[in-house]
């Protein structure tokens, strides 16, 4: 009976998900150039903005760590504001500002209420973080010091060993192997002079994207965009990040830490955000471990053996191919069983590709729930982020269901077979030694 | 002209209504409480039920089993098969997952918001017909350990956390873990899991929170549908372990290799809410929201005192914290939380935050301060409705611990009556000594 009435609502539920309009994107460019998305979102009086820039880690150049110090800096001050004086006054408004880095990108972002007694100080605030940074040298050793000190806890962290472990074995001297914390010795080495010369370069209105969403007129928008990057300098448009050449092959590293688990990761260059393979990889990635608990994976290793808590493989498109990592903690004494079974789950489904269900149920999830994705402000931004950083269709939002819909068992299954390799892959463990049986 | 630029710019903002959005609640005849929060802004809902059992309830021996009982939630019930549960779930685009606190267990779906009826199909079904399979449960110790192992065992900020907690707590409930200590998941039956699963999962004992796409009397319609004909059961009275009064300082060194870099933690034993009139006379509801104010003065964002005078001023803290939790079952801590710089020792810090402490007994925050955390929470209180998940979350929380869930109505208001005279006040009266347990995570002991 239960049968019956699910399958019956397989029917009728997917229906209006697909019927559903996305949110109307509208893009434009600011009197000095930088490209603007915008979503109106009238329901509740806020406002969120965020300036991307192409800032990101790959952008550190000998520096590790360079791009996330510069980022840390932009807020701690103005030129006429110390790092006290701006946050009392940001914080009197009630607004939060922030800032992030990544590999490819980096951002500084404002939540305000729209009431334009909160907005205006907000914003102009904001603004003066971004265009005029103090770089004081007392602000500089503080956030220098947090940045060391966060590099020596993650020296007992075998998830965080295991990461940087596996970036450094899958791009060798290509710039996503730069640990976006840094290194002790790079850290040691910054100034405040590279972090105002980072930020010279690459935080210019030529390198900017601007986000906005928000309870606001596309006028009010309009305005607000020309007025927060006026002051931005020009400057120039940040290098192409440079292709990434996959191993020729795989190694093996491990990294001793006493412990209980063994962190298992097995990695590869993976995908760029424009790649003609995205939609069969990505698909084909969720029957086999991005689909949660009903994912191969899971199955294999959680539900059948209770050999890990979580276990998971994704790709990471990025501007150059991004990590395609699957991994999974276990029981130090495990670890060979854990690594076999990974291995095998993965040969398997390069062999044989999804099965018609399986690739039918991955679709359904991802396009029954991509309303979940975008269902609030803060989801939007990211997504807009997403599509004007990589330079997506504006109608991306929309032609993603058809895009999924589209794959077949058979372009997963070439796809898989054409890029992913087990035998380039890195085999990354961190945990305690074990001696060979 | 940057001014000038900026004040013509926001002339085309819309404003709109600031009004709190609209909640109904009602019971159904078997005592299961049904929460409604209207959300229309995309067509789709979270749903969530509250149990209310979590570690807290649990027995010394038997810790875990809250926790463990939620994993196996997740396998065979009498109507569906392993896995079939989470199949469907998936199939329709949704996620789910459970969390297991001190204070209740939670389980959760987002999905479009027609699925509705489905989640209480599923939800109804294993409240009452979970079927507890001993080789399943096997295998799920296993993937336990290994949670613990992951989350506890090789983390060396969480095992000093436990360790503290434990030191911290005497006869109250929340010195346990809520994942159990390792020889209690060791020692762990399928029976205890039963006996359990037999005495808390009732409607009675649950709160189901809904908050989407939804009309209110269709989801009235609905829960009476799924859940209607569950039947009502006694679920026994928890026997009180209130906290021995505590009569002195305690103090401890945790050492661990694995702690690179030194911290400290300091707790303090205040009431929540929940003690407002029931377990101590002498609390005021006031008080509960001049510790709030006073944890905001403290560390409420970058312009309050700790990163103020401690982070940048004096420079004696690479990090400093102050957190209170005012909405937990049982009475519960104010803590604080720091990182030394290099160069600053422990005792330093423990003297620099106390110094905090002492400004605030002897002069009270002044206008200006208060003036921005009122302002900050009034937009805080609005960013907070972007999230269907957070405002289900508020709801369902404070309904399970036995506080109204009006409360977060009113919260705004509550802060905003604070005086600079009540803050100092609860400063004087929370904050002696010999009410706290202060921890030292060091790398190695001290020869």
């Amino acid at each position: 009976m239960n049968k019956v009435l699910c399958t019956a609502l397989v029917g009728w539920c997917l229906w209006p998900i697909l019927a559903w309009s996305a949110p109307r994107i509208e893009r434009w460019e600011t009197a000095n150039g930088v490209p603007v998305l915008f979503v109106a979102a009238p329901e509740i009086p806020m406002l969120k903005v965020r300036l991307v820039f192409a800032a990101g880690s790959a952008y550190d150049g000998a520096a590790p760590g360079l791009a996330s110090l510069t980022n840390g800096l932009l807020g701690e001050g103005t030129r006429t504001l110390t790092a006290d004086e701006f946050h009392r006054q940001m914080e009197a408004t009630g607004a939060q500002f922030g800032g992030g880095a990544l590999r490819d990108m980096a951002w500084v972002s404002l939540r305000t209420l729209t009431d334009p007694v909160y907005a205006e100080p907000a914003l102009k605030l904001a603004c003066a973080a971004l265009t005029q940074p103090r770089f004081a040298a007392e602000d500089f050793a503080r956030v220098r010091q947090q940045m060391r000190a966060g590099l020596l806890q993650e020296k007992s962290s075998p998830g965080a060993l295991g990461d940087k472990a596996m970036l450094h074995a899958i791009y060798g001297k290509h710039p996503y192997a730069n640990p976006s914390g840094g290194t002790e010795t790079s850290v040691a080495a910054f100034t405040p002079a590279a972090a105002a010369a980072f930020y010279q370069r690459y935080y210019v209105s030529n390198n900017a994207l601007l986000v906005m969403v928000g309870a606001l007129t596309r006028e009010a928008a309009t305005r607000i965009a020309d007025t927060l990057v006026a002051k931005l300098p020009r400057g120039a448009h940040a290098p192409a990040v440079p292709p990434v050449v996959v191993p020729a092959a795989g190694q093996s590293v491990h990294i001793d830490l006493p412990g209980e688990q063994s962190h298992l990761l097995l990695a590869q260059p993976g995908i760029t955000r424009s790649d003609p393979d995205y939609f069969p990889l990505v698909v084909g990635n969720h029957v086999l471990g991005g689909n949660g608990p009903v994912s191969l994976l899971f199955q294999e290793i959680r539900e059948r053996r209770g050999l890990s808590y979580s276990v998971d493989s994704h790709f990471e498109p990025l501007a150059a191919a991004g990590p395609f990592v699957i991994s999974l903690q276990t029981e130090a004494r495990r670890e060979r069983e854990a690594q076999q079974v990974m291995h095998e789950t993965l040969a398997a489904f390069l062999a044989e590709g999804p099965s018609e269900a399986a690739l039918l149920a991955a679709k359904h999830n991802l396009i029954g729930g991509f309303p979940l994705r975008i269902d609030n402000n803060n989801k939007l931004t990211e997504y807009l982020t997403v599509i004007g950083f990589y330079r997506l269709p504006l109608d991306y939002l929309e032609a993603y269901p058809r895009a999924v819909e589209a794959v077949t068992v058979a372009q997963i299954r070439d796809a898989f077979q054409r890029r992913v390799r087990p035998d380039h892959m890195a085999q990354i463990t961190v945990g305690p030694h074990i001696a060979p049986p | 002209m940057f001014a000038r630029l900026i004040s013509l710019c926001l002339a085309g903002i819309t404003i709109t209504t600031t009004a709190a959005p609209l909640t109904q609640e009602f019971t159904l005849e078997n005592g299961l409480r049904v929460i409604v929060q209207e959300d229309h802004r995309a067509p789709v809902v979270v749903v969530q039920i509250w149990y209310k059992v979590g570690g807290s309830y649990e027995l010394d021996g038997a810790t875990g089993v809250s926790h463990a009982l939620e994993h196996m939630m997740f396998k065979r019930t009498k109507h569906f098969a392993t896995g079939e549960f989470s199949r469907r779930i998936a199939e329709l685009g949704g996620r789910e997952n459970a969390f297991t606190t001190a204070d209740y267990t939670t389980y959760f779906q987002q999905w479009a918001a027609s699925n509705v009826g489905l989640s209480f199909e599923l939800e109804a079904e294993r409240m009452r017909n979970l079927v507890l399979d001993p080789a399943e449960f096997a295998n799920e110790l296993k993937v336990i350990r290994e949670e613990r192992r992951l989350r506890t065992d090789d983390s060396p900020q969480a095992l000093a956390l436990e360790t503290l907690l434990a030191h911290t707590w005497q006869t109250s409930p929340y010195r346990q873990p809520v994942i159990g200590w390792a020889a209690d998941i060791e020692q762990m039956q399928l029976a205890d899991l039963s006996v359990w699963y037999q005495r808390y999962y009732a409607p009675n004992n649950a709160i189901l929170v809904v908050v989407g796409d939804v009309v209110p009397s269709a989801i009235q319609a609905l829960s009476k549908q799924y859940f209607g004909a569950l039947p009502r059961q006694d679920v026994p009275l928890l026997k009180n372990r209130p906290e021995v009064p505590q009569t002195g300082l305690k103090r401890l060194t945790i050492a661990n290799s694995k702690q690179r870099v030194p911290r400290l933690i300091m707790n303090y034993k205040v009431p929540g809410l929940t003690q407002v009139g029931r377990t101590k006379p002498g609390i005021e509801v006031w008080e509960i929201y001049a510790l709030e104010v006073l944890a905001a003065t403290l560390d409420g964002g970058a312009s309050a005192r700790f990163a103020r005078e401690l982070v940048r001023g004096s420079e004696i803290a690479l990090a400093a914290g102050a957190s209170y939790s005012s909405t937990s079952r049982l009475a519960d801590l104010f803590t604080f939380d720091g990182v030394p710089r290099d160069g600053v020792s422990l005792e330093q810090l423990e003297a620099a935050i106390k110094g905090q402490l002492a400004t605030l007994q002897k002069t009270p925050p002044t206008k200006d301060e208060l003036a921005r955390i009122k302002t900050g929470v009034v937009a805080e209180n609005i960013y907070q409705r972007d999230s269907l998940f957070s405002q289900a979350m508020i709801l369902g929380s404070l309904a399970v611990v036995g506080l109204d869930w009006h409360l977060k109505d009113q919260y705004v208001a509550q802060i905003q009556a604070i005086t600079p005279a009540q803050v100092q006040a609860v400063a004087r009266k929370y904050f002696a000594d010999d009410m706290a347990t202060v921890a030292y995570l060091v790398s190695e002991q001290a020869p």
